[in-house]
């Protein structure tokens, strides 16, 4: 029998360890509630949570690995592979759950997530370049696209924003799915990682499906039109998925992820004529058309001329600077959400987009596009990077598999 | 500094941006002019057509990649579309707000004058009247401002340079932030120079990959930390040639109204994201200085403007003027002799006030660019 967290409690009530039966069965779905979608598969080719339809909220957490013992780092990675299986499928963390243990322990799963549904959960790891140091042999494992990120100009990060030995992406439809998944992750963690900094996101910034709407960031404009879409397998293979040959085999089917945590100066931008904000995107700001053209998909065109042959979409655009026509061909999967942590002490909302992005070799496609907007793009004026994080995301992780267990099996 | 949008085209690309927004719900009902480019041919399904949103489609059928121009009375570009390769159909919409012959153009191979076709615009909005004379006066008046600040730069700049060159840190210090006034104050113009103002005014935290560290914040590193460096006095008769270079535009630039409106927005947003946050003088901690420079060349934009605002919305007038004085009375409690405290020396509470004036001042001060293109 495999019982979902709800379904648990709704059939059963608290106290039965229904968890323990489940086992170590193959997750599936109650079919009650949003249907199908709740829960997305944790294993596969590929990780999920990188094509996956972006849901509407996230928990990301960069983590230092504590301990040098090898044997210890793959036995986390075991249990978290574990826990992930049952959480995406919305079932409790451990044999005994949040209320099934015994009364005297601390109990398993951390329980603010009982009665919540799979909510789309999805659980994606990534690997940071401080892994391949000398602490577990890797310096020779290390794949060259997992080069540190250049400093790109006006960046202004904040170290204990950066960095980080490995990555947890949670993405779910509810927001507490997402931190009750890290939350226990970080708790299976202790005395093996600790948290080095972490970052909760909302209202999906990009959509990664052509079912999805185009979302609005919080300068009120639709945002990543032009995204890869998981109806796109030629462009994935060609531009997310790291194919056999691009570097060591350990990280065929994986990709990497870039993310920016980008402060928005909202309160100048909203001071800003809508002209100026639409010369400043290149896009109008209701419909989502490019300048120069009438609806939302229609294509970019960088070669329309206005009053006195200025082009319409302007030199410094941000989507003129960002395409692909002026990258060479380079494409990205954004991914990112909406942030508000609180204020700044001056008054201002501490606000912005946690930008995430997959590629498959960032030297050739974040880098380049990244430096061409930090000097170019007038968009910059508003916003700032205040942290960066760049992680090789290894592939999906099969039946009875670890993850990562390509690099360390 | 912090780069600007580079406004080059100004009040003509604002006009046009907005021209499009604004007309989309025409274009559907409109119908689009189809537009046949062949490499001897340019056949337009229509010769004319009313005021307004007007949206061609160019196919190019020929064999060259081709290009195709809307063109009014003395070859003005209304619009165009470049670079349309064979077998493609580009979309160029464009805003003809006035009646009048104009006339359309393919050019195959891109070059030439291209295959021309007469086009009628009827009905529209006549012609509007000799440009507003309170505006050419606010923007004369703006002019002279720049003139005299500009003279004023170049002026203390050389009396920096010297004192740099001279060796004497001491006074080279002191005169670091009283130089830097006359730039503050007329930064969004300096702004328009695409390369001086990064040669005279880059952070160094904002180099770009390859770009020499010059100009001002260069050499307040090396009075502040480094020291002065062999190469100090070069970078200093640098300084002062950028200098030269940028004063002798910035006397000769052509600024709109709207420019002063958005200038003074624009001096704001500077203190806001630069100044108190003490970013802009991260070695010598003159923030303060810079801080009343903008609002100086802010309130000076506003001034010039004022006959043209106080006719058009004198409740927005008298809100800017009240907020104007708050933030300077929080900056004249700062002030120590000649100067200022230093960014380091103000408390967290200090520094909030500062941000909530000058929030308080900018939402106002945003709104005027609007009254201003009424």
């Amino acid at each position: 029998m495999t019982v979902s967290r709800r379904a648990l409690f709704g059939i059963t009530g608290a106290g039965l360890a229904a968890g323990a039966a489940a086992g170590a069965g193959v997750a599936l779905s109650t079919s009650e509630g949003s249907g199908a979608a709740e829960v997305v598969p944790f294993g596969g080719e590929h990780q999920a949570g990188v094509v996956t339809a972006a849901q509407e909220h996230l928990h990301f957490a960069a983590l230092d690995v504590t301990t040098t013992e090898w044997a210890k780092l793959v036995a986390l990675l075991r249990r978290w592979t574990e826990a992930a299986r049952r959480m995406t499928a919305g079932r409790e963390v451990g044999a005994g759950g949040a209320v099934g243990g015994p009364a005297a322990a601390p109990p398993d799963d951390t329980g603010e997530a009982l009665d919540l549904p799979a909510a789309a959960l999805t659980l994606t790891v990534g690997f940071g370049p401080s892994l391949f140091d000398d602490r577990f042999g890797l310096a020779n494992a290390r794949p060259p696209a997992l080069a540190d990120l250049p400093p790109f100009p006006k960046d202004d990060l904040d170290p204990t924003r950066c960095g980080g030995d490995l990555c947890i992406q949670a993405c779910a439809n509810d927001p507490q799915v997402a931190v009750h998944a890290v939350r226990n992750l970080v708790r299976l963690g202790f005395g093996t990682t600790e948290v080095r900094w972490s970052q909760l996101g909302f209202g999906r910034s990009s959509s990664t499906s052509r079912s999805q709407a185009t979302p609005r960031n919080l300068f009120g404009f639709k945002d990543g039109t032009n995204n890869l879409k998981a109806e796109d397998p030629d462009p994935l293979a060609q531009h997310v998925w790291v194919a056999p040959g691009d570097g060591p085999e350990w990280m065929t089917g994986g990709t990497y992820l870039v993310a920016r945590r980008i402060r928005m100066h909202i309160e100048t931008w909203d001071r800003t004529s809508l002209a100026e904000q639409e010369r400043i995107v290149g896009r109008t700001k209701g419909s989502g058309a490019p300048i120069g053209q009438t609806v939302e998909f229609d294509p970019v065109d960088l070669h329309v001329g206005g009053a006195d042959g200025e082009p319409l979409v302007a030199r410094d655009a941000h989507i003129r600077l960002a395409s692909a026509g002026n990258l060479g061909g380079a494409r990205i999967l954004r991914r990112g959400f909406n942030f508000v942590d609180g204020s700044d002490g001056v008054g201002h909302l501490d606000a912005g987009l946690f930008f995430i992005c997959f590629n498959r070799d960032p030297r050739t496609q974040f880098v380049p596009m990244q430096r061409a907007l930090s000097t170019k793009d007038s968009m910059m004026e508003y916003v700032e990077h205040t942290g960066s994080g760049l992680f090789a995301v290894p592939p999906g992780v099969r039946d009875g598999a670890y993850w990562g267990e390509t690099l360390f099996g | 500094m912090r780069t600007y949008p580079i406004v080059v085209t100004g009040l003509s690309a604002l006009l046009v941006l907005s021209a499009c927004s604004s007309a989309q719900d025409d274009t559907a009902t409109a119908g689009p002019i189809t537009v046949d480019a062949t490499d001897t041919t340019c056949s337009v399904s229509a010769t004319g057509a009313g005021a307004g949103t007007l949206t061609f489609e160019v196919t190019n059928k020929g064999t060259k990649v081709t290009e195709f121009y809307l063109y009014a009375e003395g070859d003005r570009i209304m619009g165009e579309v470049e670079n349309i390769a064979p077998g493609l159909t580009r979309k160029l919409i464009v805003e003809v707000p006035e009646a009048g012959t104009y006339q359309t153009a393919c050019k195959p191979d891109m070059s030439g004058a291209g295959i021309r076709g007469d086009f009628t615009v009827s009905g529209g909005a006549s012609r509007q009247a000799d440009p507003d004379t309170k505006l050419a006066d606010a923007t004369r008046t703006y002019a002279t401002y720049v003139a005299n600040q500009s003279d004023a730069l170049l002026t203390e700049t050389r009396v920096f340079a010297d004192a740099v060159k001279s060796g004497d840190v001491g006074d080279a210090q002191a005169r670091y932030a009283p130089t830097r006034v006359y730039y503050e104050r007329i930064e969004p113009v300096a702004e328009k120079f695409g390369d001086l103002d990064p040669a005279i005014d880059v952070r160094e935290a904002d180099l770009e990959e390859g770009q020499e560290f010059t100009g001002f914040h260069r050499v307040e590193k090396d009075l502040w930390v480094t020291g002065l460096r062999p190469d100090s006095a070069a970078i200093a008769d640098r300084l002062v040639a950028d200098v030269t270079a940028l004063v002798t535009q910035a006397k000769a630039i052509e600024l709109s109204a709207l420019d002063l409106a958005n200038g003074a927005k624009e001096l704001l947003d500077e203190v806001a994201t630069g100044k108190i946050t003490g970013e802009e003088e991260t070695f010598s901690h003159t923030d303060l200085w810079d801080f009343q420079a903008n609002l100086d060349g802010s309130e000076a934009a506003v001034q010039a403007l004022r006959p043209v605002l106080q006719e058009r919305d004198p409740a927005l007038v008298s809100q800017v003027d009240t907020e104007f004085r708050n933030v300077r009375a929080l900056l004249d409690a700062q002030r120590v002799g000649d100067g200022f405290r230093y960014y380091t020396e103000l408390t967290e509470d200090q520094i909030r006030e500062f941000a909530a004036a000058v929030d308080a001042l900018s939402e106002p001060l945003s709104r005027t660019a609007e009254v201003t293109s009424r």
